[in-house]
């Protein structure tokens, strides 16, 4: 055995990644009234929990709580910070956006993601997909939820 | 004579290499690999005397009927079972313990009786119990564990008047445990309860005689002890069985039918509804073949032996938390582990690029999960193809992880 990890380790485990998990941010409560999504990850009991303050459309303020692999919370991590500030429409491409990447071997990075295109590597690992978009699964089901409540009045 | 280098050789696929590294295959908890003996086996089969069974008067009909049928005889003879109409042929382990929650569970359990498990059971032992006590209004009753991973010692006091089944898995697929099966169903019968054993791993690494155990139902799966998928099989003893009702009806499990009633094929056919998956079950006999001709008693002595070895070298690497029994003779050799903050999913991968496959998540047994206090762990476990060398490249495996995430290990417990 080779006594340095193999190179697509390094390409999996992006330092940006290895950053989040070792200092997330936004992990945190986010200030009433807020709106909340899970998303759970039944293969390994992985969970993560979204938490958002709106202001009208523009979620000002996103937190997260959690446990899990260093993909699932990294990734949770960056996804606050990549949506905070922006609409419930923005926040929808960037979820498209986000499992695009992660479900096409072919992805062309675009200047869209960002930060984000840290996960490109994961596409090669498709058992660790749903770590890395726990996240915005999370976020999506929160979305949901506002609509339905919305639609209730 | 057990020689691992000569087995190895039957194992086509323990030749291939995977990131460029030799395949080091620690996941036969979740199913084995198969010998050549098998696979040749199917390829005959279809080769050879492909027929649907027990209809048609034709040879090769004959062929095929005359070949399945041996299978459950060799099944018999494996587990010491009095009668071949005893052997069930179904689809998995999964299978078989929801048979027995259909055709015996919704006739014999009624309100108010009572269904004792353990927190250590897969949840194809706690799921079927758990949809049955909601229609039934049974209660499920669950004997905890100790801090080695062993059924608590007053376990006796949960089984009672009130009892009906005690279903327990005989060797943990997460901790190795084996379970005293041979006690706990004696106190189960003289309070008139019967005693399902989950036997998916046990009948895979150590003898099992159901009259030894003195079970009421053994279910366990042909593919983790070097079988074919799609293969299970349950064992009721015949009394029990003679009482059941069918679970899936249709063709082959008849005898008479007319467009107002039906009677019933005699036992086992009765439970063995539509065209069964001959292919497999056939081939499963071949592996039956291999594993008796290494001898079931040998089996477990290399399990021991090599269990000692691996628990010696991992528990020797710093922060490395091992699950369940310490002592190998008291256990099988599945082998659950966590290193520091760790997740097994990390870990997993890191050791997937070395070649080493092992299993990282809650195994199936998130309850188990809880009770230990982990979302997951890693799990390494062995079957008779394994050697040391193995467990030394899964050890070097953990601690190049732990390496290349040391930092961040740290950082997160810190924290």
């Amino acid at each position: 055995m080779s006594s340095k990890p193999e190179p697509e380790l390094d390409e999996l485990y992006k330092e940006l990644i290895l950053d989040h998990y070792r200092r997330p941010r936004n992990r945190r409560s986010v200030a009433e009234p807020k709106a909340v999504g899970e998303g759970f990850n039944p293969l390994c009991g992985d969970e993560i929990a979204v938490e958002v303050h709106f202001d009208g459309e523009v979620m000002a303020d996103v937190g997260y709580e959690g446990r899990g692999c260093s993909l699932s919370q990294a990734s949770g991590s960056m996804m606050t910070e990549a949506v905070k500030g922006k609409t419930v429409a923005e926040a929808r491409e960037l979820i498209d956006a986000f499992t695009h990447m992660m479900t096409d071997p072919d992805f062309q990075p675009s200047d869209g993601l960002g930060d984000l295109e840290a996960f490109a590597g994961v596409a090669k690992y498709p058992v660790r997909v749903k770590c890395a978009t726990l996240a915005w699964h999370a976020l999506l089901d929160l979305l949901s939820r506002r609509d339905e409540a919305q639609k209730k009045g | 004579m057990f020689d691992v280098e000569s087995i190895r050789k039957d194992f086509p696929i323990l030749q291939r290499t995977v990131h460029g590294k030799p395949l080091v295959y620690l996941d036969n908890a979740a199913t084995s690999q198969k010998p050549l003996a098998v696979i040749d086996a199917l390829v005959e089969y279809y080769e050879r005397y492909n027929a649907n069974i027990h209809r048609g008067l034709h040879t090769l009909a004959e062929e095929a009927t005359a070949r399945y049928e041996e299978v459950r005889e060799k099944v018999r003879r494996f587990i010491n079972a009095p009668d071949k109409a005893s052997i069930v042929f179904t689809r998995n382990a999964t299978e078989s313990m929801n048979l027995v929650a259909y055709a015996w569970g919704r006739t014999h359990i009624r309100a108010g009786d009572e269904i004792v498990l353990t927190v250590m059971e897969h949840h194809s032992n706690i799921v079927p119990w758990q949809v049955l006590a909601k229609e039934t209004g049974a209660m499920l009753r669950f004997v905890d564990i100790d801090d080695e991973g062993r059924l608590r010692d007053d376990w006796g006091e949960m089984i009672g008047e009130k009892t009906r089944l005690v279903a327990l898995t005989q060797m943990s697929n997460a901790l190795g445990t084996i379970n005293p099966v041979r006690e706990i169903a004696n106190a189960a019968h003289r309070h008139g309860a019967l005693v399902l054993v989950d036997g998916a791993q046990s009948v895979a690494h150590m003898p099992v005689d159901v009259q030894d155990l003195d079970c009421d139902f053994l279910a366990f799966s042909g593919h983790k002890m070097l079988g074919p998928t799609g293969v299970g099989v349950l064992y009721v003893r015949r009394s029990v069985l003679d009482d059941m009702t069918p679970f899936l009806t249709g063709g082959h499990m008849i005898s008479k039918v007319s467009l107002e009633e039906t009677t019933w094929n005699e036992l086992p056919w009765r439970f063995e509804a539509g065209t069964p998956n001959i292919a497999d079950v056939i081939a499963f006999g071949a592996a039956i073949d291999y594993l008796e001709s290494l001898g079931m008693e040998t089996v477990r002595r290399h399990d021991i032996e090599l269990t000692t070895y691996a628990l010696d070298v991992l528990s020797q690497i710093p922060n490395l938390k091992l699950y369940g029994p310490s002592d190998p003779s008291d256990r099988g050799c599945a082998i659950s582990f966590n290193y520091g903050e760790l997740h097994p999913h990390d870990l997993g991968t890191v050791l997937d690029s070395y070649g080493v496959a092992i299993r990282a998540g809650h195994h199936c047994a998130q309850p188990l999960m809880n009770r230990l206090g982990v979302p997951a762990t890693a799990r390494a476990s062995l079957y008779v193809y394994n050697r040391r060398e193995e467990i030394d490249v899964l050890a070097e495996g953990i601690q190049e992880a732990a390496r290349f995430f040391g930092d961040v290990i740290e950082a997160r417990t810190r924290a």
